[in-house]
């Protein structure tokens, strides 16, 4: 068997390099620039604190990007019509007489089935044929939920509510919404959730397996399909946390919420290397505070172009380091 | 030559029932036509950047954007005529796509897509920040067309459009195309300059698009409107080029149908035939036709196409 294993042809997977040290360097010195400047500034660290909070939300909708990117090459790109629709779904149960906590969790597992029955159902009979067929698939997802959600709640605005109520704390001038430190802790914890379920679980390592070494895996008895489903399940519930997160920030529920969401979590995920879950997340809290301060500071850069300008970062880092932060350069023999 | 004459006849008989349609069409009919002509032009733009030279575009939409506020400023301000604009269109967005085509020359594959993607979110929002030139989300309103003008505008320049696709790709720089697409490092080897004809085909491709975006102005009553132009549109062109195939042009026609007529048809159908129940349709049914025809109709035309030849 291990004789047949290593006969596999792996060469596309081979990968060479990893996080360089001047990446290291310029992310300790942006801390340095961002502790220094809250320290000089309290609009400052007020505009850092809240872009922290966006920027949580970025990365764990980054992060569901990136799990499924890993696993099969395929971007998802109705990964935020999906987190919308969980939204609605925590939405109508809270209608329903649930409390907020009981209607969130409820939410995730709902998220996590669904992510599995779209891989089962749409995801796996074209993953074979082509990628722009799986892209096309995905796109028709998009414009399916889209559809779905509008006619089931239809576009007009509804409100919800939030989670960790309206309080605000001060410290030293600076305003922290509870909201925006719920949002942080509640991002922390499914990262380091997933994180652990992926280093320390045997269910974790055969999902690595499958996504890294799918022929080989199979020959040592790991279901790789049920891996793969496993693995949008599990982007599905990221999306929906990201997307529960997102929601109090918006002030109202429509059908739009996700998508410049999703446009902020593809820079994001661009610039953590798209195959890195930490470079996800980083590239996620980076992006928020990088676009609240520019807001700030250069004036030109209003609200309308923010979404540009997260456009211009994913460009200039598909230009400058096409493989982001912690990407590693893919060595492909022709 | 006998396939070159079925062809040639196939063509001049669309080309026949095309042109003697619109007398047979309502105004409303009409009009549903000039949008599948709308269409028509942008999927052949995108077929010859993704069927043909291997580059995915989510970002279509963003140069039709392009094209239709062309053609809405120039109308409102210089009153320029309608025909000329879609001229300028074509050239506007010929060196936009070149534009585009550059730093497109260092991605590929899916960072493309994002890219691109990206693109297409990000032009309808360029309206709203210089909303004293471009109109703001309340958009341009250039001059107005009766739908039988529109749907002869409309196929007189996808007439036009397809012969100038088909004489591009058959000669030299079609070779080019394909090669790149089959293989860049084989392509490079023989002698096919990568920049220059990934930027051509990228330039090309966008003045298609551009010029569907003033048909797309012209058949929103004139009005050229940011929320017109969002990532939706991008998507379906995206569909309406997989339906109809890619690489070939022969499906185009049968792409350009799904994505016009569809909405209008699954709005009639009675059980969800709500505003938004046609998404639902539509999304169902891309899903569907991508699991049962993954090469589209310009494939399934080429099995039947062989399943002749070998009987």
């Amino acid at each position: 068997m291990v004789a047949i294993a290593r006969k596999l042809d792996f060469r596309e997977r081979r990968y060479a390099g990893g996080v360089s040290l001047p990446v290291l360097a310029g992310i300790a010195a942006a801390c340095v620039f961002l502790v220094i400047g809250c320290l000089t500034s309290t609009i400052f660290a007020q505009q850092t604190v809240a872009g922290l909070a966006q920027g949580a939300v970025y990365g764990s909708l980054a992060l569901a990007l990136v799990l499924i990117y890993r696993a099969t090459e395929v971007i998802n790109f109705a990964q935020g019509e999906m987190a919308m629709a969980s939204v609605y779904i925590a939405y109508q149960l809270i209608a329903w007489g649930l409390s907020y906590w009981e209607a969130f969790f409820l939410t995730l597992a709902i998220a996590f089935v669904l992510g599995i029955a779209i891989q089962v159902t749409v995801i796996r009979p074209v993953q074979q044929k082509s990628v722009i067929a799986v892209v096309i698939v995905t796109v028709g997802l998009f414009i399916l939920i889209d559809g779905l959600v509008n006619w089931k709640w239809g576009g007009a605005i509804r409100f919800m509510p939030a989670p960790f109520g309206e309080k605000v704390y001060h410290a030293g001038g600076v305003a922290f919404a509870r909201q925006d430190l719920g949002t942080l802790l509640v991002t922390i914890v499914s990262v380091v959730a997933l994180w652990a379920l992926f280093q320390f679980t045997k269910l974790g390592l055969a999902m690595r397996a499958s996504a890294l070494r799918p022929a080989a895996a199979t020959l040592v008895g790991v279901r790789v399909e049920r891996m793969l489903a496993l693995g949008w399940g599990l982007a599905a519930v990221l999306g929906a946390v990201a997307g529960l997160m997102a929601e109090p920030s918006q002030f109202v529920l429509q059908p739009t919420l996700m998508q410049p969401i999703l446009l902020y979590a593809f820079a994001a995920a661009v610039l953590g290397g798209l195959e890195s879950a930490a470079g996800a997340v980083i590239g996620g809290i980076a992006l928020g505070i990088f676009l609240n301060l520019i807001g700030q500071y250069v004036h030109f850069v209003t609200s309308e172009l923010r979404q540009p300008f997260a456009f211009a970062v994913l460009l200039a880092v598909l230009l400058v380091k096409p493989t982001g932060l912690f990407g590693r350069r893919k060595v492909r023999k022709v | 030559m006998r396939a070159r004459a079925t062809a040639l006849g196939t063509i001049a008989g669309v080309a026949l029932v095309i042109a003697l349609l619109p007398f047979a069409l309502s105004a409303y009919h009409q009009s549903l036509a000039a949008k599948v002509a709308t269409f028509f032009v942008a999927i052949l733009g995108l077929n010859i950047l993704t069927g043909y030279t291997g580059q995915i575009s989510i970002g279509h939409g963003a140069f039709m954007a392009i094209g239709g506020y062309t053609t809405a400023v120039l109308s409102r301000d210089h009153h320029m005529n309608l025909e000329l604009t879609m001229l300028v269109a074509f050239g506007i967005c010929f060196v936009c796509g070149l534009l585009v085509g550059l730093p497109a020359l260092r991605l590929s594959g899916v960072y493309l897509a994002l890219a691109t993607f990206a693109l297409a979110v990000s032009v309808p929002q360029i309206p709203l920040k210089f909303s004293k030139y471009l109109g703001g989300s309340g958009g341009v309103q250039a001059a107005t067309v009766t739908p039988l003008r529109l749907y002869a505008i409309g196929w007189a320049a996808s007439a036009i459009l397809f012969v100038l696709a088909w004489v591009i790709l058959r000669g030299r720089t079609g070779r080019a195309f394909r090669a790149i697409r089959d293989s860049e490092v084989a392509a490079t080897s023989s002698g096919v300059q990568l920049p220059v004809y990934k930027t051509l085909a990228f330039g090309i491709s966008a003045a298609f698009a551009g010029v569907a975006g003033s048909l797309f102005v012209l058949g929103t009553n004139g009005f050229a409107q940011p929320s017109e132009f969002g990532i939706i549109l991008s998507l379906q062109i995206l569909i309406g080029a997989a339906v109809a195939g890619l690489g070939s042009l022969w499906g185009v026609l049968a792409g350009a149908i799904f994505i016009g007529l569809l909405p209008q048809i699954s709005s009639s159908v009675p059980v969800i035939g709500s505003a938004h129940g046609q998404d639902v349709v539509f999304g169902l049914l891309v899903i569907l036709v991508m699991l049962v025809l993954p090469t589209g109709v310009a494939g399934l035309l080429g099995r039947l196409r062989r399943l002749r030849a070998g009987a």
